[in-house]
């Protein structure tokens, strides 16, 4: 039987290997994936490290959200592979020169952070749910207290210093992670659009952004079905911080690309071709103008104005939409876009994105929406609601 | 009475914490103990080994060779027979989208600015051909006035520095100690970082394995003492391969008689492919 390969329209002049598309949308999900962690993780440190109090009723929903998003990030990953049963080689004989050898690692020792930062901030609540409630529901309270059931204030204050700790090394950690995942790109000198050394740090902003928008999102949605009124000193909160972020970040994108056409490298025509040709709707349409600069200056001018209420909800969520599908659109950009411009710097490549199958945009879909179903099954375990009486301590 | 049952709840979490950090310290120490032993050997996959063992062929010493490959660009007349021999060869998918070699025709025409560059894989030549199993070049400027054209081979420039082989996750990937990039098809997990790392787009994933896969200049038959297939098959000398530690062989000779040039020099890979008669467009 013949070996299904997709093969790629091209203009120009491209080696012959080039014309299979090697990374497909998966990886373009994966690093947005990664980054919802991260932006996530940046909102709980806020407030666990840097005493941002405004922050406080989506604190807990940001590591649940970060955690949810962190178990499924390597599924893209494990999809892709052309033997996902050898995934582990990488990590049992990781080859130290790869950058992406170190992920296993990195990514293990970040969802167990996770894990035990959850479990310090849960405790008084899983304590509490172990001696109400009974059956199964009980038994699995009675097994994540791990036999200790003080929640006396000195046991309590002993908690907070740990949480305070894992927020800390979580901060590097998250951050970490993610800035490697740019360098993996940026670290490739084989393509001009990709070898920048500025990379990690633009996938490294676009992540807080599209974290934090993701929170604002969740946050108003979950208002929204518990029937409970939105803090707007809250939404406020997460307002400023997109819109400090997303200003690093487009200054950042735009340094990015001056450099690329200010060096004019070769290969820089077939990239001028690119941007203004098959890439200007994605790139400087979507990414920029729709989903960067409207968010911004409709947050600049809310902040400006005082905006509040109602107006204020929808204005952030709208935005926090726009940015989400902006730094999506960024991830595509990178991935898909440096695979578009060939290697030799003198053609073109189109990517066209099968629907079904493993690597298809429906199975790019589902990964990205899983872990909201499982952000969904945990908050009904581990209510992360500030108002709820049961609320976990911070 | 509350401060009473707490007191002592709290140094029994506080034994069973240090117990867990005790735990954690020595599971810490037995993992790092056998990364210790794990990780030398692991990233040794890309180190050449000490001693002069033979391999993979008994009576072969790869620490007495090292292989070098030359191209006379000025000799190939682009019949490519070269690729055929490579497919048949090295069971390269029959498709016009995965080469181990392949041949490069740069044409310039009379007036015009722009160099026109297609290999075998162009739509148009793959209909002269008829198949995309079988190749030919089209003789598609018959009726042009060319100015000057050339035909350029390509194939894995089994780098010194290979990019490749430092990408790659799991050390699938090595240099030999003569002087050749090969894969571990039974240890790739198939992630194609090596694809997209290579400069000169000398490898591509074969999706029926799962594995990436290149030119290994022949391996299998360079260590037995025959040369390359594409050599083999070359009928007019364009593809020279040899042993550098040979001073008589011919790519010796064709690196000392000759002002030899390599492909990107600038990427500080290092190529091993050294070429004679290419142009300015030539990457």
């Amino acid at each position: 039987m013949e070996a299904i390969i997709q093969f790629a329209p091209y203009t120009g002049w491209v080696y012959p290997n080039e014309t299979v598309f090697e990374w497909s949308v998966l990886i373009a999900v994966y690093p947005y994936l990664t980054g919802l962690v991260a932006g996530a993780f940046t909102v709980s440190s806020l407030y666990q490290v840097f005493g941002f109090e405004r922050l406080k009723p989506v604190a807990h929903m940001a590591l649940l959200t970060s955690l949810s998003f962190m178990i499924f990030v390597p599924t893209p990953l494990l999809l892709h592979l052309g033997h996902p049963e050898r995934a582990f080689n990488s990590t049992i004989t990781p080859h130290l020169t790869s950058a992406m050898a170190m992920f296993g690692f990195f990514a293990s020792f970040y969802v167990a952070l996770l894990i035990l930062e959850g479990w310090f901030a849960y405790r008084p609540f899983i304590v509490d749910q172990a001696q109400k409630q009974s059956g199964l529901l009980g038994k699995f309270y009675s097994l994540l207290t791990l036999g200790s059931h003080d929640v006396s204030e000195h046991a309590m204050r002993y908690d907070r210093k740990w949480i305070f700790a894992l927020a800390v090394i979580g901060i590097p950690a998250a951050h970490g992670l993610h800035g490697y995942v740019g360098f993996m790109y940026g670290s490739l000198k084989s393509r001009e659009w990709w070898s920048s050394d500025l990379m990690p740090v633009i996938f490294l902003f676009s992540a807080i952004i599209s974290g934090v928008s993701l929170l604002a999102v969740l946050y108003v949605a979950s208002c929204k079905l518990r029937k409970i009124a939105v803090d707007l000193a809250c939404l406020k909160g997460l307002a400023y911080t997109i819109w400090a972020f997303i200003m690093v970040a487009l200054v950042l994108e735009g340094l990015e690309f001056a450099n690329i056409v200010y060096k004019g490298r070769e290969g820089v025509d077939m990239i001028m071709q690119y941007v203004t040709g098959p890439l200007l709707v994605p790139y400087f349409i979507l990414q920029f103008a729709v989903g960067a600069i409207t968010p911004f200056f409709w947050l600049s001018y809310m902040i400006w104005r005082g905006t509040s209420g109602r107006a204020l909800v929808i204005g952030v969520t709208v935005c926090a939409c726009l940015v989400l599908f902006s730094v999506f659109m960024m991830r595509w950009n990178v991935v898909i876009g440096g695979q578009e411009i060939s290697k030799t710097g003198k053609g073109l490549l189109s990517y066209h994105m099968p629907f079904f199958g493993k690597e298809g945009a429906l199975v790019a879909i589902l990964l990205t929406i899983a872990p909201l179903g499982l952000l969904y099954v945990l908050t009904r375990l581990f209510p992360p609601w500030a108002d709820a009486a049961t609320h976990a301590h911070s | 009475m509350r401060d009473e049952d707490t007191r002592p709840t709290l140094a029994a979490r506080r034994g069973f914490l240090a117990k867990l950090a005790g735990a954690a310290s020595c599971a810490g120490a037995a993992v790092a103990a056998a990364s210790l032993g794990v990780i030398p050997a692991a990233s040794a996959k890309t180190e050449t080994p000490l001693d002069a063992a033979s391999f993979p062929t008994k009576d072969y010493d790869w620490t007495r060779h090292q292989w070098g490959f030359g191209v006379d660009a000025t000799k190939c007349i682009g019949c490519l027979r070269c690729v055929e021999a490579c497919k048949t060869e090295n069971d390269v998918p029959r498709n016009a989208h995965q080469f181990r070699t392949w041949v490069e025709r740069y044409v310039h025409l009379e007036g015009e600015g722009e160099v026109r560059i297609d290999s075998q894989q162009d739509p148009v030549n793959i209909e002269a051909s008829g198949s995309e199993k079988e190749f030919r070049f089209a003789n598609r400027y018959k009726d042009a006035k060319v100015d000057k054209a050339f035909f350029v081979p390509k194939l894995c420039n089994q780098c010194t520095h290979p990019a490749c082989v430092q990408v790659c996750p799991t050390g699938a990937t090595y240099r030999t100690k003569d002087g050749v990039v090969l894969i571990d098809h039974g240890y790739c997990i198939g992630c194609r970082y090596c694809v997209q790392a290579c400069p000169y787009g000398a490898r591509y994933f074969d999706e029926e394995k799962g594995v990436s896969d290149k030119c290994t200049w022949c391996y299998h038959r360079i260590t037995k003492g025959l040369q390359p297939a594409c050599v083999e098959v070359c009928p007019v000398g364009a593809r020279v391969f040899g042993d550098q530690k040979d001073k008589q062989s011919p790519i010796s000779l064709f690196i000392r008689n000759n002002r030899v040039q390599v492909l990107r020099p600038e990427t500080g890979n290092a190529p091993n492919v050294f070429y004679v008669g290419i142009d300015k467009e030539v990457n």
